[in-house]
């Protein structure tokens, strides 16, 4: 039994109810309890305002409500190298990058990591739904108990030391109870709304805010066969499976991007939501990351998603010589997106992830995602 | 663990015989001073006692010393009121890159409204470059406005010089002695200088009360509109207490400053001493002949301020970087970016640690210690 009084936690806190609530229980449970404000990014507007205190004034009253150290501390610059950087270069290549799942394996659970254990803390503790569960010498990361919070998807890069040194207190409970507990506790941030979106992006427009950074370059929007079907503002703005902001109006079946021709600059429409051309077989990952440190040898049967807040899908995972794995689904998919993070699943043991890098329909690697 | 306050730069505790002082004016004189009856001039007694002592304290006249809420407030009236009341005379204000953020925003603001500003250098010593001052200076010129004692360096300013440079220019010579009030002898008529702002936490007073010194000849403008209070300069009901406790912390520094300077010297050279010792790596920003008794600036090489501060406060040191903070992260430092130029990384890995009335030579050789251990500890990361 470890002695809790003596065991610094550093709580990972956003000014939002997740992490308020992570501070909270730990705090009961007799934990030095040390809440840290990570500030990743400047969005300061012309008015001096600025997202970032108003999250870290709500840290600020939480940490005083229930009589804990608060403190702050800047990886702009990390965040920038390691973070935005990639979201951008993912663009430019035409893919839809996932920069949450960066922010975790790059900053959260690295660089903020080691400032937590550079202050002397045993443990660093976030509101993510997810649960480490300790099995011999092995962690294993465990959905999180609430279907539709859990945070696995984002989290699948954690390797085995972090997990050893993580704890996600809030993993075993549903999102109601936690808003409940917030309230129950007058927390200051109880009623306060979930953040949606990318963090940096908050509630601003997407495309104008990638313009800002990448320059757009309008062109053709074709069918697969050529047949021209309007403009489109510049390829980084869409993402495969996508229906709105095309503008092909007319007859029949709504239309839906296919696909990119990144070297001719051309957006690939087709028509109705399971177009053929939206479906595929399988899918090459890179940038593996196993959780139990032991890359597969043999071929497996498991679950996967594709996107965050999917439903997961039977597949069966192939390794490769290189690391790298080939996934083939059961069922055919759609709007599968290279970019985007596949995760792995059996039952509820979330087992690693990589990044969606090639699609396969038909045994070969389609060239029209992009 | 009993935490050890190392930040008497920002705010000091209140000395036993201020409270003293004010509690019976908490508990006895509740009129207002604005009030023609008995209660009124109770209190109006209060007020006029302490602007004597406080005048005298920097000998000035009664009539000079305005009382504000603070130091922040002095600045913002020293600034803008100067500036809007002597518009007719030019349009132009002289000021440094070094000063606190109550004159820096204010200079910022009065820039938004038409007004030019010129920021003067700072020197690797830590002292504006005065050499600059005559080159910047115009007849447009109307305020010059530079710090008494710098607050995250503790390094004294030329102010003797400065006063002297414009004694025969329209400019009147504002300088923020926040920091100098009550450690050094400050003689407003000696030093050539027309507005002074001090403030009460500093020097162990009741936190809510300064005051600004403008000498008569000053026209100012008020920012604010109200009563007759404080000849309609800052009008409101006065702070009473609080003013009463002002006047008791300025006649303690008056009767005891010899002696404190000398024991906070003490501690900055036993501090010092300790980190020597330990062989901590370490540079002192500006130059030490030259600072405050009570103020040490320190770069520790291969750390950062935010992990500094941090583990010191969570080993119960508290200390300082002195500069402003931006969701609680702490950005670097504009008084050390003026010093060394803004990618020097003394500018993110610089404490301020100041000395003062919390302290005890027990426990400066304990923080000492305690500091050297994490600085080593960083440095090696």
């Amino acid at each position: 039994m470890e002695d809790k009084k003596n065991t610094r936690v550093v709580v990972g806190m956003s000014g939002g109810v997740d992490s308020s609530v992570t501070a909270l229980l730990l705090k009961q449970q007799g934990y030095d309890v040390v809440g840290i404000f990570m500030k990743n990014w400047d969005d300061t507007d012309e008015n001096g305002i600025c997202t970032a205190t108003e999250d870290f004034d709500d840290v600020v009253r939480v940490c005083n409500q229930i009589d804990i150290p608060y403190y702050a501390v800047n990886f702009e610059k990390q965040y920038w190298d390691k973070v935005f950087t990639y979201f951008l270069d993912e663009y430019k290549a035409g893919r839809t990058p996932n920069p949450d799942v960066m922010c975790n394996k790059e900053i959260k659970f690295k660089a903020f990591l080691d400032h937590a254990i550079s202050l002397g803390a045993d443990y660093l503790a976030t509101g993510h739904y997810a649960q480490v569960q300790k099995t011999g010498d092995t962690y294993q990361m465990i959905r999180g108990v609430d279907d539709n919070k859990d945070q696995t998807y984002f989290l699948n890069q954690l390797s085995q030391s972090v997990l050893s040194k993580v704890m996600f207190p809030l993993g075993h409970l549903p999102k109601k109870e936690v808003r409940r507990i917030a309230a129950e506790n007058n927390l200051a941030t109880a009623h306060k709304k979930d953040s949606t979106g990318i963090c940096f992006i908050g509630e601003r427009n997407f495309k104008e805010f990638l313009s800002e950074y990448l320059p757009a370059q309008p062109g053709k929007m074709t069918t697969l066969s050529g047949v021209e079907q309007g403009k489109h503002e510049g390829l980084m703005y869409y993402t495969i499976g996508q229906r709105q902001g095309l503008g092909i109006g007319g007859a029949g079946d709504p239309w839906f991007v296919v696909g990119k021709n990144l070297k001719e600059n051309v957006l690939y429409v087709e028509q109705g939501f399971h177009n053929d051309l939206l479906y595929s077989d399988g899918l090459l990952a890179t940038e593996l990351n196993w959780i139990n440190n032991e890359p597969p040898k043999e071929k497996f049967k498991c679950t996967a998603k594709f996107r965050y807040r999917q439903k997961d899908s039977s597949v069966t995972v192939i390794p490769m010589e290189d690391g790298k794995v080939h996934v083939e689904f059961d069922e055919a998919e759609r709007a599968i997106t290279p970019g985007q993070a596949v995760v792995f699943y059996l039952d509820e043991v979330c087992l690693g992830g990589g990044t969606i890098d090639e699609i396969i329909k038909n045994e070969e690697y389609i060239d029209y995602v992009g | 663990m009993n935490p050890i306050y190392l930040d008497h730069a920002a705010t000091t505790p209140i000395h036993p015989e201020v409270i003293q002082a004010m509690v019976p004016v908490f508990e006895e004189v509740y009129g207002n001073p604005s009030s023609v009856h008995h209660f009124g001039r109770k209190a109006r007694q209060i007020i006029d006692e302490a602007r004597r002592v406080i005048a005298l304290s920097i000998n000035a006249n009664d009539k000079e010393i305005t009382f504000t809420s603070g130091g922040t407030e002095a600045d913002n009236i020293a600034l803008i009121g100067t500036a809007l009341a002597n518009k007719s005379k030019g349009n132009h204000i002289i000021t440094t890159k070094m000063e606190h953020h109550a004159t820096l925003h204010a200079a910022e603001y009065l820039e938004k409204h038409g007004f030019s500003v010129s920021y003067l250098d700072v020197m690797e010593n830590g002292q504006v470059d005065i050499s600059q001052l005559v080159t910047v200076l115009t007849d447009e010129t109307i305020l010059v406005s530079i710090m008494t004692v710098n607050n995250e360096t503790g390094v004294i300013q030329p102010i003797r010089e400065i006063g002297e440079i414009l004694k025969d220019h329209q400019a009147y010579f504002h300088t923020d002695a926040v920091q100098a009030y009550g450690m050094l002898e400050l003689d407003v008529e000696a030093l050539g200088v027309d507005l002074l702002t001090a403030s009460s936490h500093k020097i162990n007073g009741p936190k809510g009360v300064g005051f600004l010194f403008i000498k008569n000849s000053v026209k100012v403008e008020s920012l604010q509109y109200g009563g007759q209070q404080e000849r309609k300069r800052r009008p409101g009901t006065e702070n009473v207490a609080g003013i009463r406790g002002f006047q008791a912390a300025v006649e303690l520094v008056a009767n005891d400053r010899e002696q404190r300077l000398t024991l906070y010297q003490e501690y900055k050279t036993f501090f010092l001493q300790i980190l020597e010792k330990e062989d901590v790596e370490f540079s002192i920003n500006g130059d030490i002949k030259n600072t405050v008794a009570s103020i040490i600036n320190i770069s520790f090489p291969g750390t950062n301020v935010e992990a500094l501060l941090t583990n010191f406060d969570l080993s119960g040191i508290a200390a300082s970087s002195g500069s402003a903070c931006t969701a609680g992260s702490v950005e670097p430092s504009h008084v050390l970016s003026a010093m060394y130029g803004s990618s020097n990384q003394t500018t993110v890995n610089s404490i301020r640690f100041s000395f003062g009335l919390a302290n005890t030579k027990e426990n400066i050789e304990e923080a000492a210690k305690k500091v050297a251990t994490i600085v080593k500890r960083l440095a090696i990361n």
